[in-house]
Formats: structure tokens, sequence, C-alpha cells
């Protein structure tokens, strides 16, 4: 005799209606990143041959720092979501792309963080 | 079980166009801007560290394969911006005519390469203006 309902075989087979979500996440944080990338490419123009005192003065003041620590988190959280839709793409065995997707946030979040508390301590100390 | 069945993106099937070609460069710069993201995690930390680990990331940036690589960088950056402006007006129903759609991709792409050409035309003149 089988117990096993039809709706075990359905679960996590359809939309989980999350998906509206994610599309506005990409499209919210590439937004925020048109003016933050912009940002980001002048600065980088500004401190081309920049010395360590130098640079890292420039991270220190509070604009700057905000600005950056905005920019690395919408660049990641906008990076996360594109490399979710490249796995989703390229990679169809399930559990193949889990262990794929799983791994790209391990990467994505260290590289967060890493560059994250480097902003912080520049700013900081 | 389901039938091995080509699934997308089967670009094999496709004649190739220049729409498709922007397409996947978008995907492609994406990619490398997450690396080159990496590459600016590198530097802070770098910065962090202090002066030595600093000199390290300086080094290799001011090498050839280094500014080989923040050439990209900057092109990539640039040709994903444009181009994403271009998705965020196509979101809104807007310029998805073929014509059009053609049309945005070339402006996208020639902006993209005129905005690497003057990001790094001002990046040497800072750069021989500072006191290094």
């Amino acid at each position: 005799m089988r117990f096993r309902s039809p709706l075990r075989t359905a679960r996590g087979l359809g939309s989980a209606r999350h998906g509206v979500n994610a599309w506005w996440g990409q499209r919210a944080s590439a937004l925020a990143l048109v003016p933050l990338s912009i940002w980001l490419t002048a600065s980088l123009i500004s401190l081309a041959g920049a010395t360590h005192a130098h640079f890292s003065a420039w991270v220190g003041t509070p604009v700057n720092a905000v600005a950056m620590l905005l920019l690395l988190g919408v660049a990641f959280y906008h990076l996360k979501g594109g490399l979710d839709v490249v796995i989703e793409d390229y990679v169809h065995t399930e559990w193949r792309k889990r262990m794929t997707r799983t791994a790209s946030t391990f990467a994505v979040v260290a590289a967060a963080a890493a560059s994250g508390f480097a902003v912080l301590k520049l700013a900081l100390t | 079980m389901p039938t091995p069945r080509p699934l997308s993106p089967h670009l094999q099937v496709y004649r190739w166009q220049w729409t498709m070609v922007l397409s996947i460069l978008h995907r492609v710069t994406g990619i490398s801007l997450g690396l080159g993201t990496v590459l600016l995690a590198w530097w802070l930390l770098a910065a962090a560290t202090g002066p030595g680990a600093f000199a390290v990331a300086r080094a290799f940036i001011g090498s050839i394969p280094g500014r080989l690589v923040l050439l990209s960088f900057t092109f990539a950056l640039f040709f994903h911006l444009a181009n994403g402006v271009r998705h965020l007006f196509w979101d809104f129903g807007m310029g998805l005519e073929r014509h059009t759609a053609r049309r945005s991709g070339w402006i996208a792409f020639l902006a993209a390469i005129v905005l690497t050409v003057v990001a790094w035309e001002l990046g040497y003149l800072m750069r021989d203006g500072a006191a290094l």
C-alpha cells in the first residue's frame, strides 16, 4: 500500500512564487549600480598610481567609505543574482545546480565580507 | 525520466546575429566584472593589510598584464552598464522592435568603447599629474 501522496512528487517542481522578488532585486540593484559604478570608475581614474597613504586616506573619508560599502554590497548582490541565472541556464542536474549555486554564494559572501571589512578598517583606524 | 533534449541556451541552432552577440557579451562581461570585483576586493584588502601588501597589488595593477586586466575591466563595466540600461528600457516595453534593438545595441557597444578610451585618457592624465 502506498502512503505517499502525489503532493510529494509535485513539491519543488513548480513555481515557488518567489521569482518576481529575484527579478525585481536584479533590476533595483542594476539601477543603484548606474551611479555607483560611474562613481567607482571616476574614483579609480583619480586614484591611478596612488600611494598607500593616499589610497588609505581616500577610502577613509566618510563619503568614500559609505559609497564604497554601498557599491560592494549592491555589486556583490547583483553578481550573485547574475551567477544564479547563468548556473540555472547551464547546469541542469538538480544536485549539481544546488552545489554550484551554494559554492557561488560562499565565494560571493566571502569576497563581500573581506572587502567590506577592509573598507571599515581603513575608515575606522 | 525526462528525455535528453537540448536545453536552453542551445546556441548551435541559431544563425548568428548582432543582437545575439551583444546578449552573449552582456553575460561574458557580467562574469568578467565579477572577477574584476574580486580584484577590487584584493586591492582594498591589501591597503587594509599595510604598505607592503599594497605595494604588491600596486605593482601588479601597474604592470602590462595588470593594465590589460584593468582595460578589459573598464570596457566590461561600460558595456555592461550601457547594455544594462538597454535591458531596463526593454523591461518597460520600450525599444523592443528589431530595428530599434539593433540600433540601441550599436549605441551601447560604441558608447562602451568611447567611454573606455576617455576613462583611460583621464586616468593617464591623473597619474602623470600626481606625485608618485
